[in-house]
């Protein structure tokens, strides 16, 4: 049996009480692979990502994170239960400075300095404008920061809402890439994205949701062969009817 | 002129520090807490208390510090009094404002603050009675800056000057230099990003509350050691407080301080145009303009 990260097991979850948008929903992330989530606008990708780090509240079915039970838990003991999450907008903080933001991130550390060192060495970007603040960096700079605080805690899990969303698209291949790049070292990847075939090519495992419930599900090479997937999310065969 | 322009400061001071509590709390907790400035009262008599309590109990403490008419009695009482309402605005904050939080709106929260503010002013109203108190009865001699033209200036107002710099430059040192400081930008600025990365929202929300208390307390007393402490003063002080924290712009302390600091100054300068009755109007007449002109203030963002 493959070494599941993440397990939601027939999950319902929404934003108000007995209106769900979810509807049991399951999804597995292996170990140290990228797992990917498409599906169109309002399938409740970005819903489930919420779900699973306690921003919203799920009324059945459960999540097991590094074999912890984690309904339920809530958003602020993610970090200590070795999950991270990066939001599609808003995910740093624009009034702090980048060191600042790197610092907030790093509050429960045992090895702060330390890995703050790291983190200016992956990503020399911010190392350069670290007194600058948040807001004034461009879309990509923003997104290795988003992910820079991620990583701060050391967690095993990764989140990330649509990384790729408003850049341009070689910073959004940049973003992608190195989504990919943090599973060889040793952190597991889900990831919702809309930029499909980019997110395809690079993940291992990816799952379709549609009006809130699992579609298909498969190896990410298998799907980025699958015809139907093609026409519905690729727009290869896409016809507009007169 | 010149003297008005020197009150105008002095009294920016203490609105300056009573407003850096509102604009976090309704940055932070979105909504208008007109109980804010009733927090003031309470730590000017929490203050009045433990004053008369030292001295009683120490005499020795009793004793006038330097030129200012404060007792040591009373500069300890500062502390005693900054504890008390930080913890009164807790305790406030976690029996009504979070109960209406959980099951209304903000409007039902602005309605709860106005409700809170009328019980505080009655209570206090009722142990204390409604003559103004004063911390010392003894005459306080102004010092002669300038003959001509004529500038007087207390020794008390030059320390409450001097205190509430010192206090907000501390603060501004909290939320500057420490990942404190940073966990309370971070919530104001976007609370669930700031749960995420492992803040603990009831405690930043806690301390939201005592950091406003604590400073309220000192405008408190520091408007009772200038003026006079009333069981109305939360009433008088409800409308500057509330215009310099949107002159300011909601949610920036530093804008807070600014915007203190100008509607102090603007409130004495009218007196050179307007007659004292029409001095209450301006911070108002200050509201609207900026809600016209600029609506988030000199530092405040949009937001959604």
């Amino acid at each position: 049996m493959p070494d599941a990260v993440l397990s939601v097991e027939n999950v319902t979850a929404g934003y108000v009480p007995d209106l769900p948008i979810l509807r049991d929903v399951s999804v597995t992330a292996e170990r140290e692979k990228l797992t990917v989530i498409i599906g169109p606008n309002g399938a409740g990708k970005s819903t489930l990502i919420k779900a699973v780090v306690g921003l919203l509240s799920v009324s059945r079915g459960g999540i097991t994170a590094n074999s912890q039970d984690i309904t339920g838990l809530s958003p602020d003991r993610m970090t200590s239960a070795g999950i991270a999450y990066v939001p599609q907008t808003d995910n740093v903080f624009r009034t702090l400075t980048i060191r600042q933001n790197l610092d907030l991130a790093l509050q429960k550390h045992a090895h702060a300095s330390e890995r703050l060192s790291e983190l200016y060495k992956r990503f020399p970007v911010l190392a350069d404008k670290q007194r600058d603040k948040a807001g004034s960096l461009s879309g990509g700079q923003r997104q290795f920061l988003a992910v820079a605080m991620a990583l701060a805690a050391d967690p095993v899990l990764i989140l990330m809402d649509e990384p790729s969303a408003g850049l341009s698209p070689k910073a959004a291949e940049e973003v992608l890439d190195h989504a990919k790049q943090l599973t060889s070292f040793g952190v597991t990847i889900l990831l919702v994205e809309q930029n499909v075939k980019q997110a395809l090519k690079r993940a291992d495992h990816c799952y379709v949701l549609a009006e809130g419930r699992n579609q298909i599900d498969g190896p990410a090479t298998d799907l980025l062969q699958d015809p139907a997937l093609g026409r519905i999310y690729l727009g290869g065969e896409r016809r507009v009817s007169a | 002129m010149i003297q008005h322009l020197v009150d105008g400061i002095l009294v920016g001071s203490f609105l300056s520090l009573g407003a850096i509590g509102l604009t976090m709390a309704m940055h932070i907790l979105r909504f208008a807490n007109f109980s804010h400035a009733e927090l003031l009262s309470i730590g000017a008599y929490c203050a009045l208390v433990f004053d008369k309590l030292f001295e009683s109990l120490l005499p020795i403490l009793a004793a006038k510090i330097g030129p200012l008419s404060m007792t040591g009695a009373l500069a300890i009482s500062i502390v005693l009094s900054m504890a008390i309402t930080g913890l009164s605005a807790v305790l406030i904050d976690r029996f009504i404002f979070q109960r209406v939080r959980q099951k209304g709106e903000e409007l039902s929260m602005v309605f709860a603050s106005f409700g809170m503010a009328l019980i505080i002013r009655n209570i206090i109203g009722l142990v204390f009675g409604l003559s103004a108190e004063l911390y010392s009865k003894d005459i306080a001699f102004a010092m002669i800056l300038s003959r001509d033209p004529l500038l007087l200036v207390k020794p008390d107002q030059v320390f409450v000057l001097i205190a509430a710099l010192i206090l907000m430059f501390a603060l501004h040192l909290v939320l500057s230099r420490t990942t404190f400081g940073f966990s309370l930008r971070a919530v104001a600025e976007n609370p669930s990003l700031a749960q995420v990365h492992g803040v603990n929202l009831k405690r930043m929300i806690a301390a939201v509350w005592i950091i406003g208390g604590g400073l309220g307390a000192v405008a408190g007393i520091f408007y009772g050691l200038s003026y006079q402490i009333t069981p109305v003063m939360g009433r008088d002080l409800v409308l500057p407080i509330f215009a310099a924290t949107i002159v300011g712009g909601i949610g920036s302390v530093y804008g807070a301080v600014l915007g203190g600091f100008i509607v102090g100054i603007a409130s004495n300068l009218a007196l050179v145009i307007l007659p004292s009755g029409y001095s209450p109007s301006v911070p108002f007449l200050m509201i609207l303009a900026v809600l016209l002109v600029r609506p988030n203030g000199l530092f405040g963002e949009a937001r959604a």
